[in-house]
């Protein structure tokens, strides 16, 4: 990311609470004009905290926030410009939907007839044209949502942020508004920071993710990359599913190592991404749609014998448990294609992956 | 969709009830408890508050007491008209010499002087006088001579106006009174001369100070309360113990503390003097005046606007002003557009509250207070058990009741009383 490009820059933020630890410990991250950055994350991993942080809310203990080249550490908040949509909307119950959108028009001083325009303009992007004159109180969790979404964007900031947004909608709901915030911003060409728990959510919407855990950014790439290459332990848990082999580097061979499984379960060979040299720990990650069962003998690096301890029938494909390698939570996603394997429970089966989908990460826990 | 219902329909339950009667029959166990529940309290209510309420509404413009003196006066003379320039005639004095000799022997007739005596000095005198000497009466040729050879007040017209005036089962004598008016001899009404006005003064100065006191709870307590609902909950709790301190203590000790420390050789004028501020001879009148009632009723009431505030502020999530502020409000728009509406609800439940209790405060006006800090609770108290006039006590103590029930309505009407939040 060219640092030319980038609207939001952090360099070397720091925060403390209490004087004793670190929320958020040395954060340097980029957001570019235009791009729609995810901070995920499990709850205290400090991604809100750099929300508010950048909304002004919270001062850094350390390090200097740039929005486009100014540092913006000692601006109060509503010099920022920047749009907020926070976790249960906080429209303003005394004030009715288009008194809701006008009111940062309002403090801008904007004349009235703009400020109409301006507001049903809004109104009409969320598709609540008719709503205007509504408490916020008398609309759906929904339509809420799309009020706070609407008033966050009516005086064309450069830049949005959004706290957990969806965490108060059902699930139905919450994958349609992933949906209409990720069209709405792409219509605009707004660049957004986002904040969620919620990492399908965050695979859904964004254009970059950036995997927070103990105050540090793990991994910070788009979500393919993510899912398909993370590059340490956690992410590769945080993110979809996963399964684990832990053991220690016996054989290091430039590209591939070779991996001992802890209790001489057997010998894996897998990918060499974020592990020292032989003798050291090492975390195998592999995702259970890379597993092949019954493979041809020799095709594969990786085959062992398994034993199919549970067969769950979810329609586009069969959730497979195995006992593998000294572990029986071995899951193997089987496509529901005409020539699928054929297993039964407390069949055994050979089951079998490449060196490339199974990457041998940090050693964490 | 489901087929719609007939609307003349009845629907009925299975066993072909109708369902508006069984739900009726399920309910009214629900009910009877309930009504159980409400009971002790409801009869509790009713005879501690209720029924004295409507005692001192009837004893406010209760005039039996003629009646029942005066049985055959009050008879004898509804003949006479009150601009008659004559006394009336032998048959209404031979009745005031009947009534006087039965309620001189049953020693109640002076009840009636100390009546009439609240309407013009002097009439307690002359019915003790009267009582005392009519025993000795023996039926008279003249009964109008006889009674005038008693006291020659009876021979004035004006005693007999005031008799005819004040003869009904009802009077607004109590009224007028409370009002600063009286009746004039010949019926009409007028205001007192100004130098006997003494209520609506008072009135003006209990609405007047009231309105100072809630105002003063409010600009205290709105800071306090503000922090107390954004501190973390174990700092929140501990400041709430120190605003409800003061209720801890007697309200007696902690007016009289406030003698200690405002009076003119108290801890404060001490203070300054010994500062150099003031000189030791014009020490500061802090009490024993309306400061002194404001001050020490300011302090006892705070925690009542403070707690109302409270509950209502702590329902504020941070995150609205903060939606202001990214907004691009100033942390001043922020407060009066978005915070300060969010709080009408518990300012005035507390204020209402404060107000309330402060219209009708009397112990600290009465110990702080001196002459000029009195509230018209203090006369209402002075009237029950000094002067005895209980009528006008119930009068004085109806206005206020009706006062504040105006003022009620008011702010049902301005803020709603829908939103207020008590807790």
């Amino acid at each position: 990311m060219s640092s030319d490009n980038s609207l939001v820059r952090f360099v070397d933020i720091q925060k403390s609470y209490d004087g004793v630890s670190l929320v958020v410990k040395s954060l340097n991250l980029d957001v570019a004009h235009g791009e729609f950055l995810t901070m995920l994350g499990p709850s205290g991993s400090g991604k809100t905290t750099c929300l508010m942080m950048l909304a002004g809310f919270e001062p850094a203990t350390h390090g200097e926030i740039y929005l486009k080249d100014n540092p913006i550490n000692r601006v109060p908040p509503h010099k920022r410009g920047i749009g907020m949509v926070f976790q249960n909307y906080a429209l303003f119950p005394h004030m009715t939907v288009a008194e809701n959108l006008a009111f940062p028009l309002q403090v801008r001083n904007m004349d009235k007839s703009e400020q109409k325009q301006r507001v049903d303009r809004a109104l009409d992007m969320v598709q609540l044209g008719p709503f205007g004159d509504r408490r916020p109180a008398q609309l759906s969790g929904g339509q809420q949502q799309r009020v706070a979404v609407a008033r966050s964007l009516v005086f064309d900031p450069d830049l949005v942020l959004m706290d957990e947004p969806l965490g108060a909608l059902d699930k139905n709901l919450r994958e349609q508004m992933q949906y209409e915030i990720k069209h709405i911003s792409e219509n605009l060409g707004l660049t957004v920071v986002y904040v969620t728990h919620d990492q399908s959510e965050a695979l859904t919407m964004s254009n970059r993710i950036a995997v927070f855990d103990d105050g540090i950014i793990q991994q910070c790439a788009p979500p393919e990359v993510l899912y398909e290459k993370p590059e340490n332990a956690f992410c590769a848990n945080f993110i979809g599913e996963n399964n684990r082999f832990l053991g220690k580097v016996s054989e290091d061979n430039g590209d591939t190592v070779k991996v001992e499984i802890d209790n001489n379960a057997g010998t894996v060979v897998a990918k060499k991404v974020n592990v020292g040299g032989v003798g050291d720990r090492s975390t195998l990650s592999l995702r259970p749609e890379r597993v092949t069962v019954n493979p041809e003998p020799g095709s594969l690096p990786n085959i062992f014998n398994g034993v199919a301890e549970e067969l769950i029938y979810l329609g586009d494909h069969i959730r497979t448990r195995f006992t593998v390698l000294g572990h029986d939570d071995f899951i193997v996603k089987i496509p529901n294609s005409a020539n699928h394997a054929q297993l039964e429970e407390g069949g055994t089966a050979n089951i079998g992956w490449t060196a490339e989908d199974c990457r041998a990460l940090d050693p964490s826990d | 969709m489901a087929t719609v219902q007939a609307e003349n329909e009845v629907i009925t339950t299975a066993d072909g009830v109708p369902l508006k009667e069984s739900l009726k029959k399920a309910l009214w166990q629900r009910k009877k408890t309930a009504l159980l529940l409400v009971a002790p309290l409801f009869l509790f209510v009713l005879i501690t508050f209720l029924i004295p309420i409507f005692d001192m509404l009837i004893r406010s413009v209760d005039n039996s007491i003629a009646v029942e003196q005066f049985p055959n006066v009050v008879v004898e003379i509804r003949d006479w008209e009150l601009d008659s320039t004559e006394l009336p005639d032998e048959a209404t004095f031979q009745a005031l010499i009947e009534d006087f000799k039965v309620g001189a022997k049953e020693k109640t007739i002076s009840r009636l002087g100390r009546r009439l005596n609240y309407e013009q000095s002097g009439m307690s005198g002359l019915f003790r006088k009267t009582a005392r000497k009519i025993k000795k009466l023996e039926t008279p040729e003249s009964a109008t001579e006889a009674m005038i050879a008693i006291d020659k007040d009876w021979g004035d017209i004006e005693t007999w106006r005031l008799i005819k005036r004040e003869s009904g089962k009802y009077s607004s004598s109590y009224y007028l009174s409370a009002f600063d008016a009286q009746k004039e001899s010949d019926g009409s009404i007028s205001m007192k001369p100004e130098d006997q006005k003494v209520y609506l003064a008072l009135f003006w100065r209990t609405i007047r100070l009231s309105f100072t006191i809630t105002f003063l709870t409010i600009i205290l307590g709105y800071p306090i309360a503000y922090l107390l609902s954004t501190v973390k909950t174990k700092t929140s709790n501990m400041l709430i113990i120190l605003v409800l301190l003061p209720f801890w203590t007697s309200l007696l000790v902690r007016t009289s503390s406030w003698i200690a420390l405002l009076q003119k050789e108290g801890v404060i004028n001490d203070i300054l003097v010994g500062i150099g501020i003031l000189g030791d001879d014009n020490r500061l009148a802090m009490i024993h005046n309306e400061t002194g009632t404001v001050i020490a009723m300011t302090h006892i009431l705070l925690p009542f606007m403070v707690l109302p505030l409270f509950s209502v502020m702590k329902t504020i999530p941070p995150s609205w002003v903060r939606a202001a502020r990214s907004m691009g409000a100033t942390p001043f728009t922020a407060f009066v557009r978005i915070y300060l509406p969010n709080t009408v609800a518990g300012i005035g439940a507390g204020g209402i509250l404060v107000f309330i209790l402060a219209i009708g405060y009397y112990i600290t006006p009465a110990l702080v207070g001196g002459t000029k800090g009195t509230l018209i609770s203090n006369f209402i108290a002075y009237h029950i058990s000094t002067s005895l006039n209980w009528g006008l006590a119930a009068a004085l103590g109806t206005i206020l009741l009706l006062l504040v029930l105006a003022l009620y309505i008011l702010y049902d009407k301005v803020v709603g009383i829908n939103n207020m939040k008590l807790g």
